[in-house]
């Protein structure tokens, strides 16, 4: 990015109804992809002074097991309702939940999940790192990766959404393909890097989970609403442009696999699945079709 | 503004948990637990009785549904005080005509000053769980430890004093604890806690307490007057939460099943309004007449679940 500059020159400007089209696989019209968030959230993390990790003094027993729910209970719940509609998984992983729950990787794993990093632990905040350190939790997230699924990530979204100027540059830097960071588009695009090429795949802040319940306070029954009336509208946008969108359903299964929220939810995923004009796809399956479009 | 060196170090980075309070655990790891006469799950109606008085503390913090306005809050103090002068009769009413106990978390300063209605609860059955002092009662770690120790000793001293009853279970105030919390709950002799609300079955800390976890997203604080969904809107949700986890105790691809709990969280001043009570009613109905629904107090489950580890 432009650091320092009023636009920081992520990407160029490519108006919807004038751009280069491109075409999903096997006449498809809407790529959805399913992006569990598999985090640790510490209880004691140290301080970063430009964001405060739990709202009360440590431990702040809702806050963490809130989230230790996904880890015990409900990430199993919300995966099999994945694996039952044919749709795989595209991680976000706090990458040291290899280290302290290997059980819930090892099942992303064992259903065909892609994983691409949420830095190391969703209380450690980029915000503030040197060079060193920022290279320091993408090499770990690489490697850590690596040794407990056999996959060398390709993308990235930032712990707990914390960026540095930098960042997009030294993802593209080592080799990553995609970031989940940008939320400029419903269609893949182009970043501006120093050197190299990284592509933005859509993710959402909009029918986030997180932002469905704990924004906008929805019902289970609404969100399934929510993600089939923005489904319906990419994949009639896709079909009647001739050009291929992407739907990402970023998931938290502490939210999504609550008990009154995973049966709807259900609803809403097999209704996507049964669409003929859905690409059920992982986010590296979407990003290198797109980039060998180019 | 940067960060030390050791930021990205990571010293408790290792299998489990990064505390030492209990281990890990999944759900559908355990051995299956069975309800009495076969019941797949466990409906534990939990009641908030809870006086805020008109002078709050915010120290440690501010509790939920506390004072808003510039001293003195009418509004907000006697709202609260509705719940425990008129709604939680409705509930109570609502259990009996269902023929149901509930567990009722009580301020010790509710047992103090409202003595007909905790003779209420007691008649009809329902458990009493000890539930801090007063709504200025907050748990932090910013609170020195003697404070705490002595907010905690004076709880259960004054709630029993007042009802005679030695509570088995400890609600925090906003589930907020401090380190020492589960330490000092043990010391009292009390035998759970509802605080933790990373399971849907209740779990042993290494200390020897039990956690029953009080779902914070399935209480109508949450739904109703957070969300802002409508009575019925939070009946629709804990029928829809009963159905899965029903169907979850038959098993599944992830799991061999085996008994559910559903907790249902409800504070008389929210629930027991008279356009809302209808809805608690027509699911109390509903949920006592279903064939796989045992409704009970906190206590009975966690003995339910004790017998059998």
């Amino acid at each position: 990015m432009q650091e320092g500059a009023t636009d920081p020159g992520l990407y160029d400007y490519h108006p919807y109804n004038a751009r280069p089209k491109i075409a999903w696989p096997e006449g498809k019209t809407c790529a959805v992809w399913v992006a569990p968030n598999l985090e640790y959230y510490e209880i004691d993390p140290p301080a970063n002074p430009h964001r405060k990790s739990w709202p009360k003094a440590h431990p702040d027993v809702v806050g963490y097991s809130y989230r230790d729910h996904s880890n015990r209970v409900s990430h199993w719940r919300m995966a099999d309702v994945m694996s039952r509609h044919g749709f795989p998984g595209s991680v976000s992983l706090s990458v040291a939940l290899c280290d302290h729950h290997p059980e819930v990787v090892a099942d992303g794993v064992e259903r065909g999940w892609e994983f691409f990093s949420h830095g190391i632990y969703n209380t450690r905040y980029s915000y503030g790192m040197s060079e060193a350190q920022e290279r320091a939790i993408i090499e770990d997230s690489i490697e850590t990766v690596q040794r407990a699924t056999g996959q060398r990530i390709r993308g990235w979204l930032a712990p707990a959404l914390t960026h540095t100027p930098r960042t997009l540059d030294l993802l593209a830097e080592y080799d990553f393909r995609y970031t989940c960071d940008l939320y400029h588009d419903d269609q893949v695009q182009e970043v501006k890097v120093a050197k190299g090429a990284l592509a933005s795949i859509p993710y959402s802040l909009e029918v986030n989970d997180h932002y469905g319940f704990n924004v906008y306070g929805m019902s289970g029954r609404e969100y399934a609403d929510c993600l089939i009336q923005q489904y319906e509208r990419l994949a009639e946008e896709g079909e009647r442009t001739g050009s291929g969108t992407v739907m990402c359903v970023p998931l938290h299964a502490y939210l999504i696999g609550q008990p009154h929220r995973i049966g709807p939810f259900e609803e809403a995923l097999a209704h996507i699945a049964a669409d003929s004009r859905c690409w059920k796809a992982r986010a590296g399956e979407i990003v290198d079709h797109w980039r060998a479009a180019q | 503004m940067s960060l030390p060196d050791d930021y990205t170090t990571y010293p408790r980075r290792a299998e489990g948990y990064d505390h030492d309070y209990y281990d890990w655990s999944s759900m559908h790891g355990r051995a299956p637990v069975a309800w009495p006469d076969g019941k797949s799950v466990a409906v534990w109606l939990c009641v908030s009785l809870e006086w805020f008085p008109i002078m709050p503390e915010d120290k440690p913090f501010r509790a939920p549904g506390h004072m808003v306005t510039p001293y003195p809050d009418y509004r907000h103090y006697t709202v609260r005080d509705y719940g425990n002068r008129v709604g939680v009769f409705r509930m109570l009413e609502a259990f009996k005509a269902a023929g149901v106990k509930a567990s009722f978390a009580v301020n010790a300063a509710v047992a103090e000053r409202y003595a007909e209605l905790i003779e209420a609860v007691l008649a009809d059955g329902h458990e009493i769980i000890a539930h801090s002092t007063d709504m200025n009662g907050t748990i932090t770690s910013d609170l020195a430890e003697a404070d705490e120790r002595a907010l905690i000793a004076d709880s259960l001293a004054r709630l029993e004093a007042a009802s005679g009853i030695k509570p088995k279970g400890w609600l925090s105030i906003a589930r907020s604890q401090s380190w020492r919390t589960a330490d000092i709950l043990t010391e009292h002799g009390l035998k759970y806690t509802c605080d933790w609300v990373n399971d849907e079955l209740p779990y042993r800390f290494k200390n020897g307490l039990v956690n029953l976890p009080l779902n914070t997203e399935l209480s109508d604080r949450m739904i109703i007057a957070t969300q802002q969904h409508s009575a019925e809107g939070w009946a629709q949700m804990m029928r829809d939460a009963f159905d899965w986890l029903a169907a979850e105790a038959r098993g599944t691809a992830y799991t061999k099943g085996g008994g559910r709990m559903l907790p249902v969280h409800i504070t008389p001043y929210i629930i027991g309004q008279p356009f809302r009570i209808r809805a608690l009613e027509q699911l109390l109905t509903d949920l006592s007449g279903r064939a796989d629904a045992w409704i009970a107090p906190g206590a009975e489950i966690v003995s339910a679940w004790e017998e059998q580890q």
